[in-house]
């Protein structure tokens, strides 16, 4: 590197962190450090998985929804999903990678995705479930995403923020319609508010104190809160949410704290966490499994896209 | 203050979030019927058109209801399964869109049947003899690519030609449904002609799965243009289209799209009927029962639920 490049490089990195220190926006032609672009392709890639892998468990039950009206409420939930997946595939291509590639690290196991889809749905109440606890969670993490420093990220979020919040109350409604349903019918929620509690806590990641990259991210504006505070906060909302559908939250030390202002609340399982995020949880090889069949039962059909486009662009430079 | 006041005020969305215990309030258009139907759901209780036997109507609802909910009971199966990420939006779209036409369909038929039936009781609690659909909508496509186009290809094609003829049809609810169906059937047939295209005109291998998924459907296009006793009084009252007449329109769209996707019209043999009776008197494939047992499996498991 010679002295001038090393002058310019510098001058880069101080406007890069004046963007940041201003709390504006990095936008794909501005120089970024490297760290900074692998720290979002890892994250935005992770995120967009899940959107992907999110499809199964919920796609799960579209073939048996009990109502026509459930039928497609869940049929659009999960439709939403795969456009969540495409905005933010197409928002880690202006990084410099595509969707392609991603995917072929998800199905070889080199990129991970959220570990609450290596739940299964076992009960149509799962359903309304995963829309209140897990879409909820996932709005607690992403609504402080809208105003991440790097703009793509951020407006991609905005959009989805706004289709998960109504995935959210569609499945609570589901829900309020079940508990005043039969007596089965409730006894269904809270067997599966039971399963879900403790996994969808875990989709924060782990305690701040065992979170590495937290700090860094922090700085960079690309996470505004820690995961023990958001955390926190999905506790307090839910609370009184759990409360109006007279449901039980199953954790004994779960309790209003004045002097905190805030509900106290017990420890997750972190075995059971780390033990899903290195590939051992309930579902990880079928998800996995089934993402892989089908991207590669769909090799033929891109193939044939692919050579369909060439010879169109062939004909067209003929005609010229 | 109580609990869930703590965070409020930062961010409008997790307001959002938060005011979910205090309110149910639906004030989105997609919570009353699902999927945008509502215009059409303040005529579902339209009186019978004058001149028309109801039980004739109420059968002719079922008939276009069901071949658009056991179809989209098929196509939901590509849920996840899908070659690539834009295929997934658009099958799971049609799936929504058929699956709209159904339940305004189904509904007409119990009102015009008078028994207190709704949507529900026609999808859930019929046998597979009450179905009136087509052998194509209820086939397993066994997730192949090229069956898959194939069929959504002669479905909309067909589907197309009777809902443009139905946009005049005497019963309000049947027009309306055309209407909007007309729309969503021309996006469905110019999706599966432009795979059709690709697959046809791709690679070799492309190139022969396409045909084969072609073979496979054809057997059973015959039936969609054999009009039923029903569908036959009803043309008269100016209810119903006569399928028979369509079979024109669907000729010359199907040869078009095929040469240019360098594709052979099948020569294979329709399957048969049972004493001339098949779909639209109830007389099912086996695959049916294999639907039908999936699709209202919890609906049956729990009886007076609700949901
Ligand atoms: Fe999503
Ligand atoms: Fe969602």
């Amino acid at each position: 590197m010679t002295a001038t490049d090393e002058r310019s490089h510098h001058a880069f990195e101080d406007e890069f962190q004046a963007t940041i220190d201003a709390d504006q926006r990095i936008e794909p032609r501005d120089w970024m450090p490297e760290a900074y672009r692998k720290t979002l392709i890892r994250q935005i890639a992770q995120h967009a998985h899940s959107e992907i892998i999110g499809m199964q468990p919920e796609g799960n039950w579209i073939s048996r929804a009990p109502s026509l009206r459930r039928k497609a409420i869940l049929l659009a939930k999960v439709q939403d999903e795969a456009g969540h997946g495409m905005y933010l595939y197409a928002a880690a291509e202006t990084l410099g990678v595509d969707r392609e590639e991603l995917t072929e690290k998800l199905i070889e196991s080199k990129q991970k995705y959220s570990s609450i889809f290596n739940y299964p749905t076992l009960t149509y109440a799962d359903v309304g479930v995963i829309g209140w606890l897990v879409d909820g969670a996932a709005i607690c993490n992403q609504v402080p995403l809208c105003r991440c420093s790097y703009g793509p990220y951020a407006r991609a979020m905005v959009r989805i923020c706004k289709e998960e919040s109504f995935h959210q109350r569609q499945g609570y409604e589901l829900l309020l319609a079940m508990v005043n349903g039969t007596p089965e019918q409730k006894a269904m929620v809270q067997e599966s508010v039971n399963r879900w509690w403790w996994p969808s806590l875990m989709m924060f990641g782990p305690a701040d104190g065992d979170s590495p990259n937290t700090q860094q991210s922090m700085a960079w504006n690309i996470k505004r809160h820690t995961n023990d505070e958001l955390r926190q906060r999905f506790v307090d909302m839910t609370v009184p949410q759990a409360a109006a559908l007279g449901v039980t939250l199953p954790d004994p030390d779960l309790r209003w704290n004045s002097e905190r202002q805030a509900h106290d609340f017990g420890e997750p399982d972190w075995s059971e966490f780390k033990a899903v995020i290195t590939g051992a949880g309930p579902t990880n090889a079928q998800r996995v499994a089934h993402r892989r069949r089908a991207h590669e039962n769909g090799a033929w059909v891109r193939e044939a896209a692919r050579a369909y486009a060439d010879k169109q662009a062939a004909k067209k430079q003929e005609a010229v | 203050m109580s609990p869930h006041e703590v965070h409020q005020g930062e961010h409008d969305a997790t307001n959002a979030y938060q005011s979910l215990s205090e309110t149910t309030e639906h004030d989105d258009p997609r919570w009353a019927f699902g999927t945008g139907f509502e215009d059409v759901e303040a005529e579902i209780s339209a009186p019978v058109p004058e001149g028309t036997d109801p039980a004739d109507l109420a059968a002719y609802c079922q008939m276009l209801g069901d071949d658009a909910l056991i179809y989209s009971q098929r196509l939901s199966e590509w849920v996840a399964n899908a070659p690539e990420l834009e295929e997934e939006v658009a099958l799971a779209n049609t799936a929504l869109d058929l699956l709209g036409q159904a339940r305004v369909l189904l509904s007409r038929a119990g009102h015009v049947e008078g028994r207190g039936r709704g949507e529900d009781a026609f999808a859930y609690l019929r046998d597979q003899a009450g179905f009136r659909n087509i052998a194509l909508a209820e086939q397993s496509d066994d997730l192949d690519f090229a069956r898959c186009i194939a069929r959504l290809l002669i479905f909309s094609t067909w589907r197309l030609a009777l809902l443009h003829r139905l946009l005049g049809s005497a019963d309000p609810v049947i027009a309306a449904v055309a209407g909007k169906g007309v729309k969503e059937l021309t996006y469905h047939r110019d999706y599966a002609a432009r795979w059709a295209l690709r697959l046809g005109d791709g690679t070799e291998e492309s190139h022969r799965r396409m045909q084969a998924g072609l073979e496979w459907a054809w057997p059973y296009v015959e039936e969609l243009f054999r009009t039923s006793d029903e569908e036959r009084r009803l043309v008269e009252a100016g209810v119903a289209v006569d399928p028979a007449g369509t079979r024109e329109e669907f000729d010359a769209v199907l040869a078009q799209v095929l040469e240019q996707a360098t594709l052979a019209r099948p020569e294979v043999a329709p399957v048969g009927t049972i004493g001339g009776r098949s779909g639209r008197q109830g007389i099912h494939t086996e695959r049916l029962g294999h639907v039908l047992a999936e699709m209202q499996s919890v609906a049956r498991e729990h009886p007076g639920a609700t949901w």
